[in-house]
């Protein structure tokens, strides 16, 4: 293709990306490099059906003088990113002074919030990947096997979880783990412990939102594995069978490989997907156990009152440089997959 | 009684009032656009509203949602606004006003709000900012039947009481996990902790700053409070609600409990209940530290502001038709919705846990700026301590340290 005639091609595309992805990326990251104006307060009485109270206010005119001046507020650079509430680089430093050994460390890490966020949204990522990963394969062979008349109905029921709204899946999934629900009684008679709670130990809630996350994305590796089981050429098939090749050997030394692409590309969903894990915590109401980084971010904006958008932007950003990082490997292989065939 | 009192101001105005409202909406032919949240006595209040003055103006809309306060300041921010009005509680004023989004009421409720008792006039510095209609606070629920079958004669007014009959609840086996209380982490764990820390004195900040002071001897004694009651708790009282902690209730899974009292009414009633135990739900006191102290809980109002970025009559038109809202009819129609604070209230049982909280000497919820994100970290820091990973010294530490940090972002630190 001409250069000329790319450009022309990809110009809708690229103006739309520019317009919806990388615009608002430079707006956050802008508003992340500043906090609000000084609050001018005022020491003042309220009064109201409970009597009087000296109180504070916000001096209005002061601090409407104070953002008239300068709209985005006070330049701070790169201080939110570095502040407890992220990196936490002093605390840090501090933490490594004051503990004496690695665990008082390590669980003074694990206190300040952008880290205790990482560490399970890592987790997650890290279990619930490579689970969906091996398990989609496993059914779509195992779907791809069956007998004609069945193969219909088994992927319609194998992509139910798909079809159920997060939310509304991991609420169902809620009540059914609850003392009084069908899992959660069955647990505690299998264990005979009646004040087991799922939702009162922390291992037991990260056990229960990856058990979650597995049920919920496995349909999307599924399809789309066996959508390139349907393109596996019936003769390398046939050749290895001649070649003596079991089942399991054919499976791994001709199928995988062939489905290699789908499987970086799945991959590459799945890293993205999972990183932002949100709806099962707010839904399972496990923020006492496991908040996740796009959790910290809602809450930023949300609970306070005065949305932090400061805060929300730098922890935008740095889930954007994860995600690049932990894509890194599987990008680095598409590129030289494409660099080899081109040449 | 609180509310006896409280009415009683209102009376001689509100029969004057009563002639009044039917005649005065205020300029005709204005837009009239309320934003409120959804529960039956916010309807109340601008369903009235709008059937006394919706004919007159060129528009009257609701929104109720439980939204509100998640979408009221962008609402208002635009000029004009989106809503000429917001019912806010006492947290949410501040959270308009920390914007200047609302307006000083003064020359409003000298031309229409004859019939509304001084002291509903939210005001600060001698500008009215809201109006009050309603009260709600958290506050002490006993079920009579089971504290006597574990030999406990009276019904809990101290933190320690109730520690020791949810002990002689459990010890004579009749429930393993007596009291109920929303503790699910975010607000609601935030506030029951303003509960406690109110009853044991503590003060959030620094007198006239925003500098943190709830990691001290109160704070400490708050979270051993809250402990020692969530000994008695359901583990997983970490993700209950308002609405969980009614619906244990209602299942007779709890003997006592600290809830708010606009639950008073929908547990007392004859739905989702057995008469056995709505019968033998006694509603008291919030408990306190010592016998006679302050009760363990945070007062809250209700009321109705008017945006900044409206026009004066659109303004007027608003304020005269919720003003005409706050009479006898509409409070006795709907008596049992709320603890009104209007004339023709007769406070009901349901009402009975509210106002002896009130006349015990509650303190109202914080109205300082800076509270919400004081709020925000308490709940989420204070987890940690509940699940017995923290010391309550470190739990506070956080809080302070968290709270700091988003000080500093909102600029009320420097």
């Amino acid at each position: 293709m001409k250069h000329r005639t790319f450009f022309w091609f990809i110009l809708p595309t690229l103006s739309a990306m520019i317009l919806f992805i990388a615009m608002p990326i430079v707006s956050v990251f802008v508003q992340s490099l500043f906090v609000a104006h000084e609050q001018v307060l005022v020491v003042s009485e309220s009064c109201g059906p409970f009597g009087c109270t000296p109180t504070t206010s916000v001096d209005l005119e002061a601090t409407e003088k104070l953002r008239e001046e300068a709209p985005l507020g006070r330049f701070n650079g790169l201080g939110t990113y570095f502040n407890r509430s992220h990196l936490a680089i002093a605390e840090i430093g501090e933490a490594w002074a004051n503990s004496d050994s690695l665990g008082a460390f390590w669980s003074q890490i694990y206190n300040l919030p952008f880290y205790n966020a990482l560490i399970f949204t890592l987790t997650y990522t890290f279990v619930v990947t490579p689970a969906v990963l091996v398990l989609g394969l496993a059914i779509a062979v195992g779907v791809n096997n069956l007998p004609r008349a069945l193969k219909g109905p088994s992927i319609f029921i194998s992509l139910l979880p798909f079809l159920v709204t997060p939310l509304v899946g991991s609420l169902i999934l809620f009540w059914m783990v609850d003392g009084d629900g069908v899992i959660g009684a069955t647990i505690q008679k299998i264990f005979n412990d009646p004040s087991l709670s799922l939702k009162a130990s922390t291992a037991l809630t990260w056990i229960m939102l990856i058990v979650y996350g597995i049920w919920h994305t496995l349909p999307f590796s599924f399809i789309t594995f066996y959508a390139g089981l349907q393109t596996v050429p019936d003769d390398t098939l046939e050749a290895a069978q001649i070649d003596g090749a079991s089942k399991w050997q054919t499976m791994i030394h001709v199928v995988v490989p062939h489905l290699m692409p789908l499987v970086s590309f799945v991959t590459l969903m799945l890293i993205m997907d999972n990183l932002r894990v949100f709806e099962p915590i707010v839904s399972f109401s496990a923020e006492a156990h496991a908040r996740s980084l796009s959790w910290v971010i809602f809450n930023d904006l949300r609970e306070s009152g005065n949305p932090l958008y400061a805060s929300a932007g730098a922890t935008s950003l740095l889930t954007i440089i994860i995600v690049i990082f932990l894509m890194m490997p599987v990008l680095v292989r598409t590129w030289r997959d494409f660099t080899r065939k081109s040449h | 009684m609180f509310l006896k009192k409280v009415t009683a101001a209102g009376a001689f105005a509100g029969l004057m009032g009563t002639a009044a409202f039917a005649a005065d909406c205020g300029p005709e032919g204005q837009s009239i656009r309320i934003l409120a949240s959804d529960f039956p006595a916010i309807h109340a209040v601008a369903g009235a509203a709008e059937a006394n003055c919706g004919s007159g103006a060129a528009e009257f809309t609701r929104n109720h949602t439980t939204e509100a306060r998640q979408i009221m300041n962008a609402a208002l921010t635009p000029n004009p606004a989106e809503y000429t009005s917001v019912i806010v509680a006492n947290a949410t004023l501040t959270q308009l006003m920390n914007d200047g989004l609302v307006r000083p009421l003064n020359d409003l409720v000298e031309k229409y709000g004859q019939n509304i008792p001084k002291n509903l006039l939210i005001s600060i510095d001698g500008n009215i900012m809201a109006v009050a209609f309603m009260a709600n606070s958290q506050h002490l629920f006993s079920r009579q039947d089971l504290l006597e079958k574990a030999g406990v004669a009276e019904v809990p007014s101290t933190y320690a009481e109730m520690i020791d009959a949810a002990k002689s609840i459990r010890d004579a086996g009749i429930m393993e996990y007596p009291v109920v209380m929303n503790m699910k982490t975010g607000w609601n764990v935030g506030e029951s902790f303003n509960l406690a820390f109110m009853a044991h004195g503590g003060e959030f900040f620094k007198p006239g700053t925003a500098e943190p002071s709830v990691n001290s001897p109160a704070g400490v004694a708050a979270l051993e409070t809250l402990k020692g009651l969530v000994e008695y708790a359901h583990p997983d009282h970490l993700t209950q609600a308002s609405n969980e902690t009614q619906g244990l209730w209602e299942a007779g899974q709890a003997a006592l409990g600290i809830m708010w009292g606009s639950r008073g009414a929908p547990i007392l009633d004859d739905e989702g209940s057995t008469a056995e135990i709505t019968s033998n739900t006694v509603l008291s006191a919030a408990p306190s530290v010592e016998e006679g102290g302050v009760p363990g809980a945070t007062l809250w109002w209700d009321g109705f502001t008017i945006a900044s970025n409206v026009s004066d009559e659109e303004a007027e038109a608003t304020f005269a038709a919720l003003a005409s809202a706050l009479n006898k009819e509409m409070v006795m129609a709907n008596n049992d919705d709320a603890v009104w604070l209007l004339d023709g209230f007769t406070p009901g049982a349901a009402a009975e846990g509210v106002s002896a909280t009130a006349k015990a000497g509650a303190k109202p919820y914080p109205m300082i700026p800076q509270i919400g994100l004081m709020h925000n970290a308490l709940g989420a820091e204070l987890a940690d301590f509940l699940k017995g990973d923290e010391s309550a010294e470190q739990a506070l530490a956080d809080v302070e340290a968290a709270y700091i940090t988003a000080a500093k972002e909102a600029g009320f630190l420097q």
